[in-house]
């Protein structure tokens, strides 16, 4: 990690705003991947455009994109949570798929389920238009290492 | 006059219009057929900056290895089928069991392993070098509308 990701980091719990951390994480760019905080953590938002796309017909949004969002939300909200500076690496996402994903914004809001010494497990969930009809849930561990 | 039978690279080439060009995200992520068998396929995901997940280090991104173990368990559930039904995913977990070297291109091989008149079940790895040396792996479960709309046209371009 160099200086200026860890400041990105740090700058983001201090503030809540993710913005300059997402604009150097170019995956992140290329989603289209957003994120603010509200009373209840982070709210990750996949801002739709047609590459996204993975149905053509439907059309529906690529579950590999869904997925994306989810595990990038977790991750942000392990970001927020945490005490210190920690870098999250993934060891594991289950991603349920309940409904298509349809061409408009997507938003993600996860919960930490459990955070011990190493390993954190989250639950993520994905909506469209009513947070109370998800698209989408993730279940994932993250090793939680001090930066 | 009877016209030469088509040879593999042709017929992938043709599984690439559909599958890698014909969906939007998956040409977002420059996805290509490598090849296929009945119910399996092998995909590379060409290393690209746009997909790096850290910049200090040049690896992809989990996401993007996601997305294409997503998509390429869906091809080896087309490859099973023989025809692109459409499918829904149902649910994906995604091991990572190592960090991916980086400025490397990603390959993965996933195969559908059991197929059932509504759901289909499929698995693989993603690695670089080896197979058996995988950077990650994935089990999915899918399900089938076999009355549906093809998801891409060209469905001869299936084995």
């Amino acid at each position: 990690m160099t200086e200026a990701l860890l400041e990105s980091i740090d700058r983001a719990k201090r503030t809540g705003d993710f913005e300059g951390l997402i604009q150097q994480i170019p995956y992140f760019c290329f989603l289209g991947l957003g994120a603010r905080v509200d009373g209840d953590g982070v709210v990750g938002c996949l801002r739709y455009s047609d590459p996204l796309i993975g149905n053509p017909v439907l059309p529906a949004l690529h579950g590999g994109t869904i997925g994306a969002l989810l595990e990038s939300t977790a991750v942000l909200e392990l970001f927020w949570q945490a005490e210190t500076v920690v870098i999250p690496k993934t060891i594991n996402i289950t991603v349920a798929y309940l409904r298509s994903g349809r061409p408009v914004d997507t938003f993600a809001r996860a919960t930490i389920t459990k955070h011990g010494r190493r390993i954190a497990s989250v639950f993520a969930t994905a909506w469209q238009d009513d947070e109370q009809r998800p698209i989408a849930t993730a279940s994932a561990n993250f090793l939680v290492t001090p930066a | 006059m009877s016209e030469a039978p088509e040879s593999k690279a042709e017929r992938l080439e043709r599984m690439n219009a559909a599958f890698a060009l014909g969906v939007p995200h998956n040409r977002a992520l420059g996805l290509r057929f490598r090849d296929f068998e009945r119910g399996v396929a092998w995909f590379e995901l060409p290393f690209d900056e746009r997909l790096v997940g850290n910049p200090n280090t040049g690896v992809i991104h989990g996401g993007a290895i996601t997305a294409m173990l997503d998509a390429a368990c869906g091809a080896a559930v087309f490859l099973a089928l023989g025809s692109f039904s459409p499918i829904a995913t149902l649910d994906l977990r995604i091991d990572y069991l190592k960090t991916g070297a980086p400025r490397r291109a990603v390959l993965c091989r996933t195969e559908c392993y059991k197929l059932t008149r509504h759901i289909a079940f499929a698995r693989g790895v993603a690695y670089q070098d080896a197979e058996d040396d995988p950077v990650a792996c994935a089990t999915g479960t899918f399900a089938i509308q076999r009355k549906g709309k093809p998801i891409v046209g060209a469905e001869e371009t299936l084995p």
